[in-house]
């Protein structure tokens, strides 16, 4: 593949992305201007089932999964933020592979195409095909030693149906560290947020919740940054240990070292203020010169 | 770590005649988890953040429905509370899909209109499609609000509601798909969808 080709994306949100956690995809939009990465909103997206759809009635999971992918353009691979969605929409779209009359009903039922060798990726995709030689190149700010606890959750690595798939475990700690950041990885780190539950159980989420924050104190961390908008909200929201730690969308940290002006309007969305973590850094304000990593 | 629950010593009885022996291969050809493979090392139970919260651990589940007690498996809160995080899968010696056996279940018990092992968790599931079905997408506090209603517990959580308000992570207008007839097929039987 050319490597302008490769810049070109469209791009699935998804309903936490687009709302609750909208400083994670105005996070994402401040990062591609500055990498100049394409990134092309799929028109008129829907929800791609989340975890009810398929609890309850997998084929509507399904078939909301393939209006999806009904939607994206088979020219250009499609860029996912959320793992709980990058999995659907993948684990719909191998299945179509798999059974070209699942995907050939499914164009006839939204009468339009749906390319069988689409790629969909994850926003770490995008950034490995970038390349972590220019990313640093273009890096504003070094990120000062701050300590980072990589949290990825449950749903990036683990689905079994997808496990002959692309992973990228490990790839928030090599961008971050690349960037000045110190990567603390002996926490619970990929121990599951709760997802759903929180919502019904919060007594067992903030059980859980407790033991991954305190896992990451206990280490020394300063933050976490986590891939995942949902399991940023339960750690924030469901927390109830003494010392809380600011929880980061990875896209805000990358934002942050790449210079972006607008990060102030993202850390006031946050229920854990990360403003003083990074004042003290030094992180906060213009970049000054002299401190590119 | 979490403590599984053990189970306790139980004197009751298993009457062959009343298992369902078509079960497991019903579930395993559902599935597609190949549940026979599991010989009960119990390494599912000892991974699951959540197996507190049940009253089956995993391979209890796997256990009822490899001898065919359908109605239990069925019937468990286990199949409920599971979220599908694959914690499980991931340190299961076999490499069982064991999310994909609790999924099945789930369908089975809502087909068969066995009773609901955790009522609260499905009115949940079936509040976030209400959501679906009529934006296309997810309005979280239209969910949450729905929610509380039908389960009466409005104290229950307000602060952190309100704190998400003052945020302003809960839209009070939901984002809608435009078109909404692509939508409202896939909540009817196509013979009920208006003919164009």
């Amino acid at each position: 593949m050319n490597p302008e080709e490769s810049l070109k994306f469209s791009y699935y949100p998804g309903c936490s992305v687009a709302t609750t956690a909208a400083e994670s995809n105005h996070s994402l939009m401040q990062v591609c201007r500055l990498l100049g990465l394409d990134l092309q909103e799929l028109e008129d997206w829907n929800c791609c089932g989340s975890s009810s759809a398929y609890s309850v009635d997998p084929e509507l999971g399904f078939n909301l999964s393939a209006r999806n992918l009904s939607l994206a353009p088979g020219d250009r691979p499609l860029l996912v933020m959320c793992p709980r969605c990058l999995h659907h929409l993948r684990h719909t779209h191998l299945e179509m592979q798999q059974d070209p009359r699942k995907r050939r009903a499914q164009e006839r039922r939204w009468g339009r195409p749906i390319s069988p060798d689409l790629e969909i990726v994850h926003f770490l995709e995008a950034l490995i095909r970038f390349g972590l030689d220019r990313l640093k190149k273009g890096a504003a700010r070094n990120l000062n030693g701050l300590k980072f606890v990589p949290y990825y959750g449950c749903t990036l690595f683990r689905p079994p149906a997808l496990r002959r798939q692309k992973y990228y475990q490990a790839e928030v700690e090599n961008i971050l560290t690349a960037l000045g950041g110190v990567a603390v990885t002996r926490t619970y780190n990929q121990r599951c947020c709760g997802s759903f539950l929180s919502a019904v159980k919060p007594e067992l989420v903030t059980s859980l919740v407790n033991d991954i924050i305190g896992s990451a104190v206990a280490a020394g961390a300063d933050c976490l940054v986590t891939t995942c908008a949902m399991c940023q909200l339960n750690l924030e929201v469901r927390c109830t240990a003494a010392k809380r730690l600011p929880i980061f969308h990875f896209s805000e940290i990358l934002a942050l070292a790449l210079g972006a002006k607008d990060c102030q309007g993202w850390f006031i969305r946050h229920l854990v203020n990360p403003r003083p973590l990074l004042k003290d850094r030094g992180l906060l304000g213009p970049p000054r010169l002299g401190q590119v990593p | 770590m979490n403590s599984q629950p053990m189970p306790a010593k139980t004197t009751e009885v298993i009457n062959i005649s009343e298992l369902d022996h078509h079960f497991a291969t019903e579930v395993d050809r559902r599935s597609q988890a190949d549940l026979k493979r599991c010989y009960q090392c119990r390494t599912c139970g000892n991974g699951c953040p959540f197996v507190e919260a049940m009253d089956y651990p995993p391979y209890g589940v796997i256990r009822l429905v490899q001898f065919g007690m359908r109605q239990k498996a069925l019937e468990c809160a286990t199949i409920w509370v599971c979220v599908s995080c694959h914690t499980c899968s991931s340190q299961c010696p076999n490499s069982i899909d064991i999310a994909a056996i609790m999924d099945t279940l789930r369908s089975m018990a809502l087909e068969e209109r066995a009773v609901i092992g955790n009522k609260e968790i499905l009115a949940f599931h079936l509040e976030v499609l209400h959501s679906i079905e009529r934006y296309g997408r997810t309005h979280k506090l239209g969910i949450m609000l729905r929610h509380k209603l039908l389960t009466g517990q409005w104290f229950k959580d307000v602060d952190v509601g309100l704190r998400m308000l003052t945020k302003r992570k809960l839209d009070l207008v939901a984002s809608k798909v435009r078109a909404m007839d692509e939508i409202n097929r896939l909540f009817l039987p196509y013979w009920r969808v208006k003919p164009r």
